[in-house]
């Protein structure tokens, strides 16, 4: 989807929600409903976003997922281990995150820790591939993550710089940070809501995590066909970038649904950027194609 | 009795500061920004086992202060993602710290180089060619390459690929100079060390998981320098900019591959009677012979020969040089190309409109050389390619990374790209948080020279053998490429502007 095309049914999808009414006249998004229903029985039964849950459920951490990140936490800082792909996409991820937060906050984006000062906190941390170049811009970091192993590795990593020491990184969640009551600058979680069994609900929980005016990132897959081909049957199947069964399509997000459920989470999304492999040169690189891997920015509401 | 109640007091408060940060996020940083992680265990050591841990540490530490080490670092101090970081140079040239000057009077040095306008551009980008502008140099706009069997000869004008300069020939010290004033006049972190590398140690998986407490953890993961003083020092990242003969390269274990040449160069300030604009070049049966203008009457002589020929030259009279150089020049070793001046004939409508200006100009002599003005000086030529230009902390560039034959002037232009590209990789990686000495980064810099560089070489190779040949229909083919290259602007027009550093790859927009 080109740019224009996505902020007109960024604007479509808005006007809507706010009427309340939920017909989306797009050819496109019927297509799509078309699809999903003929594919109903074999989709997991999860909620989407145009059939929002109750937001009962305490936590939105799925076991199944937990344990298939528990099996290969070993080699998160291998890189050319199974999280390859992971770290050759770091970059360009950081380059998003820093362009926006940069303009966001108003810091110089020339300068080497633009964000002294400020406190973030890196939601599904993993090994700590994001939060330690966050560290190293200057941020106050927290990382959290719901595998235990996942931390252990993280930590001892981040030992081996003195500036990544400075990273606080805990074993729980992001509805156990929100009963602590704990607010941050900008909320960042990168490609964890594919992995939620409750997407609203982690929304609502890193809303609550994040300050009124402050950022949230979160990035994911999109549930497109041609995500399909590529993220799944190209990345696990044939590729071999990815084990088997990492991802499930019906788990992704498309562009309009997380922007409605970020709605609902009070944070507006002001900008989405995609991310699209260059085979040749083996580099990613940012693009306005959203239609596999995207990152999008919003702002929390002031209250 | 008294160690193992000091060891378990050390372990207490390793316990005490490493608790100190499982306290609310909120607190947390605060108190850390205060204290630097570890420096309140860093005195517990100290006292117990009196051992200092004050060794510096440095984000970059370039081994060989030359003119592509200085011009790196000039090159980071111009950035404002890089100019933060601190950096050692190591190089026991006294040049760097005797702030000496070069006096518009001294005799032009022998050692010069041929700096293509992506080189000027480069330094004018960080602010160093206009102290170079202070000192001796020659642009030339123009140049002749001719051989010895007088079937064709290419003139080569700036105009054909529309530029002001083919060049310009600077005497490397001024170069350095140059380089080295620039870095000083800017506000930098660096600190010149006037002393060799004498071992490093990089860090392994082993290496770092035997470490034992999260200090000396930190200093496992980092580069270790002995120097030969007995200073030690640690850096995130080590340049080896230290020459063909590369210590950084040899103890970071990268092999090698390339050749020697069977020839020798041998170089010389000749004096003129009037001053030369043009650069010529005259292939030999041996070996090509250059004559490279260098600013006021002089000029500088790269003349390449066998080893054995060559210490001859160097160790004759001053006058049996000056005519072997006029020999070399003019009549030796065969006749003058016919002038080619076109116009005339059926060709030439077809061709018209591709035609060049300077295929116009007839072939000339190169100006007489009147007498020799510096020591002659002679060095082996070979070529070489380092294997890997990075590994684990520890990146190449310069001729520790390539030597090649000086037949085209691109050696120390092919080191400047190495320079540049770095300082931007280095640049990418700061602005994004890396680590600056993680392979994945260094690679992308290795990415971008080892085409480039390879690519050059390939070409340079190819002429030093196809011109080392006499051999009938190959002198024809040369010739062949000669009137060939003369006449038809597109190719001369690539060929400039590949020399000129524009291009990575010949023949390829």
């Amino acid at each position: 989807m080109s740019r224009t095309m996505f902020t007109r049914s960024l604007y479509q999808l808005q006007n809507l929600s706010r009427s309340n009414g939920l017909s989306l006249h797009s050819s496109s998004t019927n297509f799509k409903h078309a699809v999903l229903a003929a594919f109903q029985p074999l989709l997991h039964s999860r909620p989407y976003a145009n059939n929002p849950q109750p937001a009962a459920s305490a936590s939105s951490v799925d076991q199944a997922e937990l344990a298939k990140f528990a099996a290969i936490a070993e080699s998160w800082w291998d890189a050319e281990g199974p999280f390859k792909p992971l770290h050759v996409m770091n970059p360009t991820r950081l380059t998003f995150i820093r362009s926006t937060l940069c303009r966001h906050f108003g810091k110089d984006p020339f300068s080497a820790r633009p964000f002294e000062g400020l406190k973030f906190i890196d939601v599904g941390c993993g090994g700590g591939i994001l939060s330690e170049p966050l560290a190293r811009m200057g941020a106050s970091v927290t990382g959290i993550d719901a595998v235990e192993k996942n931390i252990k590795i993280a930590q001892v990593h981040a030992d081996l710089d003195p500036v990544a020491s400075s990273i606080e990184y805990r074993c729980t969640t992001a509805e156990n940070l929100v009963e602590e009551q704990m607010k941050f600058d900008a909320v960042i979680a990168l490609e964890v809501i594919e992995h939620v069994a409750n997407p609203d609900g982690f929304c609502k929980s890193l809303s609550a995590l994040t300050k009124p005016h402050g950022a949230t990132i979160i990035s994911t897959i999109n549930r497109s066909m041609r995500a399909y081909a590529t993220a799944i049957v190209a990345a696990e199947y044939i590729l071999h970038w990815l084990p088997k069964g990492t991802h499930q399509w019906s788990s992704f997000l498309t562009p309009e649904e997380l922007v409605l459920t970020l709605q609902r989470a009070s944070i507006s999304v002001e900008e989405m950027a995609g991310f699209a492999y260059d085979p040749l040169t083996g580099q990613w690189s940012l693009t306005d194609d959203i239609s596999v891997n995207f990152i999008a920015f919003g702002i929390k509401n002031s209250e | 009795m008294s160690r193992f109640i000091a060891t378990r007091r050390l372990a207490s408060n390793i316990f005490v500061s490493k608790s100190a940060t499982r306290t609310f996020c909120n607190d947390a940083p605060s108190k850390l920004n205060d204290v630097p992680h570890g420096s309140q265990f860093n005195k517990e050591l100290e006292d117990e086992q009196g051992f200092t841990n004050d060794i510096p540490q440095y984000d970059i530490a370039i081994v060989g202060g030359g003119m592509v080490g200085m011009a790196l670092a000039c090159s980071l101090a111009s950035m404002p993602l890089t100019k933060q970081l601190s950096i050692a140079i190591i190089d026991s040239n006294p040049a760097l710290t005797n702030g000496s000057s070069i006096k518009k009077d001294d005799p032009p040095d022998p050692r010069v180089s041929t700096v293509t306008p992506a080189t000027i551009s480069l330094f004018k980008g960080i602010g160093a060619w206009q102290y170079v502008e202070q000192h001796r140099h020659a642009y030339f706009d123009r140049m002749q390459v001719w051989d010895y069997t007088g079937f064709g000869y290419t003139r080569y004008n700036a105009r054909d690929a529309d530029k002001d300069v083919l060049g310009c020939v600077v005497e490397n010290k001024v170069l350095h100079k140059s380089l080295l004033s620039c870095l000083q006049n800017k506000d930098f972190k660096k600190t010149i060390y006037p002393t060799r590398l004498s071992s490093m140690s990089l860090p392994t998986r082993s290496s770092v998981s035997a470490a034992g407490a999260s200090q000396s953890k930190s200093l496992a993961n980092l580069a270790k320098l002995e120097l030969s003083d007995g200073t030690n020092l640690y850096a995130k990242l080590v340049v080896g900019a230290d020459g063909s003969k590369s210590h950084v390269r040899e103890l970071a274990g990268i092999k090698t591959t390339g050749w020697n040449y069977s020839q020798s160069a041998v170089i010389c300030t000749v004096e003129h009677s009037a001053e030369n604009f043009c650069a010529w070049q005259r292939f030999l049966p041996a070996g090509p012979i250059a004559l490279l203008p260098i600013g006021d009457n002089f000029s500088n002589i790269v003349w390449t020969m066998s080893p054995k020929e060559a210490s001859n030259h160097k160790i004759m009279s001053e006058d049996d040089f000056v005519k072997a150089v006029n020999h070399a020049l003019d009549f030796g070793y065969g006749p003058h190309p016919e002038s080619q001046v076109f116009g005339s004939g059926v060709l030439s409508s077809f061709f018209r409109p591709d035609v060049t200006s300077s295929a116009n100009e007839g072939f000339e002599l190169p100006p007489k050389v009147v007498k020799v003005a510096s020591q002659r000086m002679a060095f082996p030529l070979s070529l070489m390619h380092a294997n890997q230009y990075a590994s684990k902390r520890v990146v190449l560039i310069g001729d520790a990374a390539h030597t090649v034959h000086p037949l085209a002037g691109q050696g120390v232009n092919m080191g400047y790209g190495d320079a540049a590209s770095l300082s931007n990789v280095i640049a990418d990686g700061v602005a994004v948080g890396s680590d600056i000495g993680e392979v994945t980064l260094l690679k992308k810099y290795e990415a971008d020279r080892k085409t480039a560089n390879i690519t050059m070489m390939a070409v340079l190779d190819g002429f030093q053998k196809a011109y080392s040949v006499d051999f009938g229909p190959l002198n024809i083919l040369r010739a062949a490429a000669f009137n060939g290259a003369n006449v038809f602007a597109p190719l001369k027009k690539n060929i400039i502007s590949y020399a000129s550093g524009e291009r990575r790859l010949p023949f390829l927009s």
